[in-house]
């Protein structure tokens, strides 16, 4: 089998809360290859019966880390691979995986911009690789993220992108709160809609090349949302990641 | 489209890349039911049956399905008119 899709058996080294139920984990790869942001792993659990279950997650980290990727994952709660990392996977611990996986939700420097950024709850994961990559590009695109989280606790990353905004002019954050927000919020506070689409498209500027990761019915909300206000369906990617519950 | 369980091709790419031997959701197909041409990733993939069902985004018509049974894995592109992979 072609490299990237042999399994091979990666080694966690760190494991960090992101938010209460996201954690980020290090796992370091024997046949580690270098990725394109956006790409993601195939992680396969097999039971001492047999039973094997497989998912796919995105990896957080920038290409430039050799030898070993970050995957930020969600527990859900009635999942059959993400328990087992939340609750049973310890540091040290190894784990069956193959990548990088993926061509078409994928940017590198060469796409250029400007980069649209449209994410639901973890789908901010891949984005956030493409965010750690430009950050390290010698010319950098203007781009804008639009974030949509439950609530301000639900923010993966919020210290990392407030301090990525808060270096570089040319990136945007936008965040929007649609379950609870703090007393001093000042940021938008329902789900993702036209008028925050046409946000973000002016923080980005024209043409973008956008990138939609979340929930199915947020990306295919946004997806249609960004045609109708004139971003050419060629440069809309998305990834859906099914339902969210 | 309202199902909140389709995925993008790109959530089943690493069986895509095993069972055609490249990495194929970033090449060019045509529906053969209408005649879009789009990456393969923009297929929508619906990946909760036995096998794995990828349709159309324009025209939602089945392009191509994959199945594992116990001793085979049975692959159907016939709803493509064509792949067309860049080297």
């Amino acid at each position: 089998m072609p490299e990237p899709l042999a399994w091979q058996i990666g080694k966690v080294t760190a494991i960090r809360a992101e938010t209460p139920g996201v954690n980020s984990f290090t796992l370091e790869l024997p046949s580690w290859r270098a990725h394109r942001a956006g790409q993601h792993y195939d992680v396969r659990l097999t039971a001492a019966d047999g039973y094997q279950a497989q998912r796919s997650y995105s990896i957080a980290s920038p290409p430039s880390r050799a030898g070993e990727v970050d995957l930020t994952i969600e527990r859900i709660a009635d999942g059959e691979v993400s328990p087992y990392f939340h609750d049973v996977i310890e540091v040290g611990d190894r784990v069956e995986l193959r990548g990088p996986i993926g061509g078409y939700f994928a940017w590198e420097p060469p796409l250029g911009g400007p980069l649209l950024l449209v994410a639901g709850g973890s789908g901010v994961v891949p984005l956030m690789a493409i965010l750690r990559e430009r950050a390290s590009a010698e010319a950098r695109p203007p781009a804008a993220l639009l974030y949509s989280s439950r609530t301000f606790d639900d923010v993966i990353y919020r210290e990392e992108l407030d301090a990525l905004a808060a270096a570089d002019a040319g990136l945007r954050v936008i965040h929007t709160l649609t379950r609870a927000q703090p007393p001093d919020w000042t940021g938008h506070a329902r789900r993702i809609d036209r008028a925050m689409l046409a946000e973000a498209i002016a923080a980005a500027g024209a043409e973008p090349l956008a990138y939609i990761c979340g929930p199915t019915l947020l990306v295919e909300a946004a997806a249609n949302g960004l045609v109708e206000l004139g971003v050419p369906p060629a440069r809309v990617r998305t990834e859906r990641f099914g339902p969210t519950s | 489209m309202d199902d909140p369980l389709v995925l993008d091709a790109n959530a089943v790419a690493g069986d895509l890349a095993e069972l055609f031997g490249f990495e194929v959701t970033s090449a060019t197909h045509r529906c053969g039911h209408c005649g879009n041409v789009a990456a393969v990733g923009t297929l929508l993939a619906w990946t909760q049956g036995p096998g794995v069902t990828l349709r159309c985004s324009a025209c939602r018509e089945v392009v191509i399905r994959y199945v594992r049974t116990a001793t085979h894995t049975y692959l159907d592109v016939s709803g493509a008119s064509y792949i067309a992979a860049g080297h």
